[in-house]
């Protein structure tokens, strides 16, 4: 190699080389390209399932829509108009302001909840926290449909079990009781029954988190004296907080925008708008007045709504990726 | 004293296990039992001189196999997707830097705030006019949708989780970059895949919504519309909860059996995704 005449071995090796490096240039063109491979297809899904109705619902909003558009006629651009007629109707203020603070106060109790239990498990010795978990399992594992049906049959008026066991508290008096009847009591088990669907999701998230927290540390506080308060709120609390942000932000995501629980609820014995929540508003303007128009207006409101709420969180990660 | 205050955790935890499963419970229970029972004023708290009646009588009319075949048919179509779609994305984004990968990620995380609520009447328009309403493709498109970002999200966790140091050095030792991913990097994967797996079973399983709008007819309904068709057919003539219950039962027996099966990855699946996003 290090003699200064060119020698052919040399120069195979140089054409080697350069062959070489040519491929090399392929092959990272090709990694280059590779990646886009690897996300077309979710791209693709993603675009027609939820891309294009996305779209449709934006241009919808604009437009104004309703029977005559079902069978055919074309729509017309009417810009913000459905907004305007939203925005300045108090009912849908009322269900805006009713879904905002059932979705806060589920989520919020969902929470408080879920970590409690998530403690509890890290506490109790091990046969205790299997029985727990496989109690959160079960509700958590049962379709929404099947359990909105035991739930509506435990809240039954006549024979549920719910009346009758409160009826047997002393001085409380439910016999009978429909809580079907006003809101008030449709939300509380509206409430009641969401947040026992959601719980497991937390609390057993929030325990997969508690594990990860080194026991060294925690023993050198115990040494440094840290009582049980200290240890919760200066050492386990700032380890898990990053499952417990996205737990919260999906939490406040799925209640904001609840519908199935409260569709079937509604179909169980109540109705008018004075038990609707955004999705079954939503809902019933689309479907039942066929004003598809307003309902994608709506539409767009939730969106940007659980955008804003999301919004601090999404920033957040977005810092992170760089 | 330390031990003290144990037991009364202890007994704290069983008595919030019993609350939480005493629906569960009570659907079985209630399935067992004849309607004249359920009709007494005192609860009957346990399933004695029971009978699998309910059941036999809920599945009578054959229905009930028709809805299954369908729900089985859509879950193993976006499970299968999922799982395909998810894995490649997630090798995108956590093994490769390249233009629009930040972008890409955001969308995945936003989209995944998009009310499936919110989109239905789109779907339903788009759905019918592809001629796609009333079919296992269209619900399944839908849901493969619906479900890719979170688990996109989830096995990213995974992926990110095995070094790309290990097959590297798999290569170093002569194998191919195909097989170092398959001997090293798909093992450690495994436990991720299964979580996704399951948790687009879950999803599809139980969906209510969309398949509301996008099922509309009858002989098209999944277990979920089938169960609630059920319901409104008992309510007509003063609902027979047994038989409700029975049928509650059988749409979620599947389930329950599946998630304790499964349960410990999928947990775990779970949060690896979230901390670790």
């Amino acid at each position: 190699m290090s003699s200064p005449v060119t020698s052919p071995k040399r120069q195979a090796q140089s054409e080697e080389s350069i062959k070489a490096a040519a491929h090399a240039s392929k092959a990272k063109r090709r990694a280059r390209r590779a990646p886009y491979w690897l996300i077309a297809a979710s791209i693709g899904i993603l675009l027609v399932g939820t891309g294009y109705p996305t779209a449709w619902q934006l241009v919808t909003s604009t437009q104004s829509y309703g029977l005559a558009q079902q069978f055919g006629a074309a729509a017309e651009f009417i810009g913000l108009q459905n907004y305007i007629e939203l925005l300045s109707d108090t009912e849908f203020w009322q269900v805006v302001g009713r879904s905002l603070v059932f979705c806060f106060v589920v989520a919020g109790l969902t929470l408080a909840l879920g970590l409690a239990f998530a403690l509890l498990m890290n506490a109790v010795n091990k046969a205790v926290r299997l029985i727990l978990q496989i109690s959160m399992l079960l509700a958590w594992a049962m379709p929404i449909v099947a359990s909105m049906t035991v739930w509506t049959w435990l809240f039954d008026t006549r024979r549920g079990v719910v009346n009758y066991l409160l009826d047997k508290i002393p001085g409380v008096d439910m016999y009978r009781f429909d809580w079907f009847a006003s809101p008030w009591t449709f939300f509380l088990m509206a409430g009641i029954i969401v947040t026992w669907m959601s719980v497991p999701f937390v609390a057993f998230s929030i325990f997969a988190g508690l594990t990860q927290v080194s026991d060294e540390v925690l023993e050198a506080s115990a040494l440094d004296g840290a009582s049980n308060g200290q240890r919760l709120r200066l050492i386990i609390l700032p380890m898990i907080k990053p499952v417990i942000a996205i737990v919260m932000l999906l939490q406040v995501i799925w209640d904001l925008r609840v519908f199935a629980q409260i569709k079937i609820l509604q179909d169980a014995g109540a109705s008018g708008s004075k038990f609707d929540l955004l999705g079954t508003y939503i809902y019933k303007v689309g479907t039942g007045s066929n004003d598809f128009a307003s309902a994608a207006a709506a539409s767009v409101i939730v969106l940007i709504l659980t955008i804003s709420i999301s919004w601090w969180y999404v920033r957040k990660l977005m810092k992170e990726e760089d | 004293m330390k031990r003290k205050s144990r037991v009364g955790l202890s007994v704290l935890a069983i008595v919030i296990s019993l609350v939480w499963i005493f629906p569960v419970y009570w659907m079985l229970n209630s399935a067992f039992l004849p309607t004249t029972v359920l009709e007494r004023f005192t609860p009957t708290f346990l399933p004695f001189g029971g009978s699998w009646r309910n059941f036999t009588s809920a599945m009578d009319d054959g229905t009930f196999f028709r809805a299954l075949g369908m729900s089985v048919a859509i879950t193993l179509i976006v499970v299968f997707f999922c799982i395909l779609f998810a894995f490649l994305a997630a090798l995108a984004i956590s093994r490769f830097k390249f233009r629009g990968r930040k972008t890409f990620i955001i969308a995945v995380l936003l989209i995944q705030m998009l009310p499936a609520e919110a989109l239905f009447l789109a779907q339903y328009k788009m759905m019918s006019s592809l001629g796609l309403l009333n079919s296992v493709v269209g619900v399944s498109i839908i849901y493969v949708a619906a479900v890719v970002p979170f688990t996109i999200w989830m096995l990213r966790g995974f992926v990110a989780g095995v070094p790309a140091d290990l097959e590297e050095a798999a290569m170093v030792d002569g194998l191919s970059r195909f097989q170092a991913f398959m001997k090293i990097t798909f093992p450690l994967l495994a436990p991720g895949l299964v979580a996704s797996g399951v948790y687009a079973f879950l999803q599809a399983w139980n969906e209510f919504t969309v398949a509301l709008i996008l099922l509309p007819a009858e002989d098209a309904q999944t277990l979920p519309l089938w169960l609630r068709g059920f319901v409104q057919a008992s309510a007509t003539r003063a609902t027979d909860w047994g038989e409700v219950m029975a049928a509650s039962t059988l749409v979620a027996v599947p389930v329950i059996v599946f998630f304790l099966i499964v349960q410990g990855r999928m947990t775990s699946g779970l949060v690896s995704g979230a901390v670790k996003g």
